[in-house]
């Protein structure tokens, strides 16, 4: 009777059989698939005498480009693409840190008693991600950024002069004393980073209030301040833009291309990371807020060194994903002629006729830009999680 | 595919016996002639078919209707009307290949295509021909897979201006800002024609005709560059037409014409003659009005009679019905009729009496190899 409770089932029955066959399947299948689809290319390539290598990025580009870094029409293929990948990163970056400040005041003015903050937060929030994002970055290039006065009829607020040939800022030139002076500055921020330190440590040892940052604001300000009246001459001039023909010489330019995709890119993205902010913020337990304010904490207090610190835990991942989006979304640059990676990318295919190459090239790129962005989140993620939990 | 690869097998099983052959009987005596056999890789091209028809002809009559790349954004060459019609120069060419193929001129699909993405297109077999404003250059042609048909437009690049701005030649434009559309020849040149002159300019790439002109008509841009009978047809599109100029320097020449992926030549002569009919139809004053009467009346003139499926096998040779230029003809009409229809003063009016594309016989360029 030792057999009478296991049944004799035939083997495509057994459980473990069907485990190991449905993948073992499954992996050949998508073997199957991923076989027919490169033999299906290798048969196009062959068919019309293409190849695969990627020594073309060393021949003459023949175009050239006056975005970011710029290249002239001499350089090779290569170049330009490295060209669009700074032009991407530089967006890319910038659109991280402003959307995550715009995402964060949505969010937690989403949470105020104040009704007016509270609802224009929310209709902002709720327009702007439910409507597309190509759609947003023609009506802010096209409708806003373009419709803003030519070159001859610009807008100037003090330095900064706006057009629709782009902003245009001052731009720093270093004179003699620029080197002393900078040392000076480090030399007062560290003076300073010093000071709130042993203040804030001397708070929180003996309880007394002993005002670090007002403290800490003096020598970060009056020490360059001193430096630049001291000096015999300004250390550091300001060269400003001046219209010269067609176009503005000197100066520093954002192009209307820049901008508008910037605008776009941290709008979208901050509408959705408002709302993880508020669901982070409404994710810590209304026990702790309530103690808090018992202690006497101000609400300003109360957000800073209770809520905020909690959230962060629900909100970083999902923000990840948001950071990714932001990052991939930066392709959609195009749209508005704004020279991406993806965009010189798609230039140079079409001139040079090997498509394959660059999108593989392409798609190697951004899966590392977004690796790097998730690892560096991640790391931060674990830094901020409960010891222990 | 597989056949050809089979026979090649064939050829190099058959070189191989040959070589085996050559070697000397088996030594019977000791002293021994060593003779060396050097063993060399000859690669041996098997014509595989001289069939009438072509493979990519008949893919396109199983399926049932031709695929056409065309351009969706450039009025008088390839536009979408207020009926969602397709419509245009490059467009009635597609019309009259699938006349010649089918004998009906709607039996196509019109696939609408940025520059860019043509030729991508083009090499995967998305479309079975581009007629979408196509330069025919050296490195398209050579390193694309792409070949190229009788070139049914010459086009030169020109530069469209504002009037207020007071420019009258390129060499008043150093340091504009230049909407140009990307991936195209135009952008290339552009580079070109401002290099040569010593000026530096500013680019701004866009993906799209439409994109292109819109930038400029903001005034993001000082000039719009493109192949000079689009720019007429873009400055039709503009908020004030009267304000703008073209101006008189031609930065490039930009052949334009139908283009199929390399490897087809059956393929490649059905386009080549489609083209070749309708402009020796137009030397021969055969009309759509004209055609079927003129077909049904037994002309004098030998090359008509030819060029109408009435004598020699022309059409048949090519897989096509004998008479496929009496529907192609009826469908759409000679060069001049599609010329005049889209970019004649009912069009987007570019002059065509003393052009490029005046008939040979008229001082011009259009010119067919003879039907014979």
């Amino acid at each position: 009777m030792a057999r009478s409770g296991r049944r004799l089932d035939p083997f495509w029955r057994d459980l473990r059989f069907l485990q190991i066959a449905g993948q073992a399947v499954f992996v050949l299948l998508a073997a199957i698939v991923a076989a027919w689809l490169i033999s299906n290319l290798n048969d196009a390539l062959q068919a019309r005498g293409l190849d695969l290598s990627f020594t073309f990025l060393r021949r003459t580009a023949g175009f050239a480009i006056t975005e970011g870094p710029g290249m002239a029409r001499n350089e090779p293929y290569w170049r330009a693409y490295v060209v669009g990948l700074i032009n991407s990163l530089s967006v890319i970056g910038l659109g991280l840190i402003l959307t995550t400040i715009v995402g964060l005041l949505a969010g937690v003015a989403m949470l105020t008693n104040n009704w007016l903050l509270r609802n224009a937060a929310r209709a902002y929030v709720e327009f702007i991600r439910n409507t597309p994002l190509l759609v947003q970055l023609f009506f802010i290039y096209f409708g806003v950024v373009l419709a803003m006065p030519s070159l001859q009829d610009r807008i100037e607020v003090g330095p900064i002069s706006l057009s629709q040939r782009g902003v245009y800022f001052p731009r720093p030139v270093s004179q003699a004393g620029a080197t002393v002076w900078l040392l000076l500055t480090l030399l007062a921020i560290a003076l300073s980073a010093w000071i709130l330190m042993r203040r804030i440590r001397r708070r929180r040892v003996t309880g007394e209030e002993t005002r670090p940052w007002l403290w800490a604001a003096i020598p970060v300000i009056a020490i360059p301040v001193l430096g630049w009246l001291l000096l015999p001459e300004p250390p550091i001039t300001w060269e400003a833009p001046v219209l010269e023909g067609l176009r503005m010489v000197g100066g520093l330019r954002m192009t209307p291309e820049y901008f508008a995709l910037l605008l776009g890119l941290v709008f979208y993205t901050g509408a959705f990371i408002a709302d993880v902010v508020r669901g982070g913020i409404l994710a810590v337990s209304h026990g702790q807020r309530e103690a808090a304010r018992s202690l006497g904490l101000s609400e300003g207090l109360v957000l800073w060194l209770v809520v905020l610190p909690q959230a962060m835990r629900v909100i970083i991942p999902p923000l990840i994903n948001q950071y990714l989006n932001l990052a991939k979304n930066s392709s959609l640059a195009i749209g508005i002629g704004y020279l991406d990676l993806y965009a010189v990318s798609q230039i140079i295919f079409n001139q040079s006729g090997q498509a394959v190459q660059v999108i593989a090239l392409l798609m190697a790129t951004y899966l590392l830009l977004s690796l790097t962005i998730s690892v560096v989140m991640n790391y931060a993620n674990r830094r901020l999680a409960i010891p222990g939990r | 595919m597989l056949r050809k690869m089979s026979l090649v097998i064939l050829a190099a099983l058959g070189l191989g016996l040959i070589l085996a052959a050559c070697q000397p009987a088996e030594p019977v005596v000791v002293t021994q002639e060593v003779r060396v056999i050097e063993t060399q890789e000859v690669q041996v091209n098997v014509p595989v078919t001289i069939a009438m028809e072509s493979e990519r002809l008949a893919a396109v009559e199983a399926r049932g209707n031709l695929i056409c790349g065309v351009n969706s954004t450039v009025p008088g060459f390839g536009f979408i009307d207020a009926n969602g019609q397709n419509v245009g120069f490059d467009v009635d060419f597609c019309r009259a290949l699938a006349a010649a193929v089918f004998g009906d001129p709607a039996m196509v699909e019109f696939r609408p295509l940025t520059a860019a993405e043509r030729f991508t297109a083009l090499q995967t077999n998305e479309v079975d021909v581009l007629i979408r404003n196509t330069t025919w250059t050296m490195s398209r042609d050579v390193e694309l897979g792409a070949d190229f048909g009788p070139t049914t437009f010459y086009d030169g690049q020109g530069m469209m201006v504002r009037k207020a701005d007071g420019f009258t030649s390129l060499n008043d434009m150093g340091g504009a800002t230049i909407c140009v559309l990307a991936g195209t020849t135009t952008e290339l040149n552009l580079a070109d024609a401002f290099n040569v002159r010593g000026l530096d300019y500013e680019a701004l790439v866009l993906d799209t005709s439409d994109a292109t002109a819109a930038a400029y008509d903001e005034g993001r841009c000082d000039g719009l560059t493109s192949d000079k009978s689009q720019l007429a047809g873009l400055r039709t599109g503009l908020a004030t037409p009267a304000d703008h100029v073209i101006l008189p320097e031609t930065m490039s020449k930009e052949p334009l014409g139908p283009v199929w992926a390399h490897g087809d030549q059956q393929w490649g002569d059905v386009v080549t003659w489609v083209v070749n009919a309708i402009i020796i139809a137009e030397e021969k004053g055969i009309t759509s009005a004209n055609v079927d009467q003129m077909a049904a009346s037994d002309p004098q003139d030998p090359e008509v009679r030819r060029l109408l499926g009435l004598e020699g096998e022309f059409g048949a040779k090519l897989g096509l019905e004998n008479d496929f230029v009496v529907d192609v003809i009826r469908a759409v009409g000679n060069y001049g009729e599609i010329y005049d229809r889209h970019l004649g003063p009912a069009g987007t009016n570019i002059p065509r009496e003393g052009s490029l594309n005046a008939l040979w016989s008229q001082g011009g360029m259009i010119y067919a190899q003879p039907w014979r």
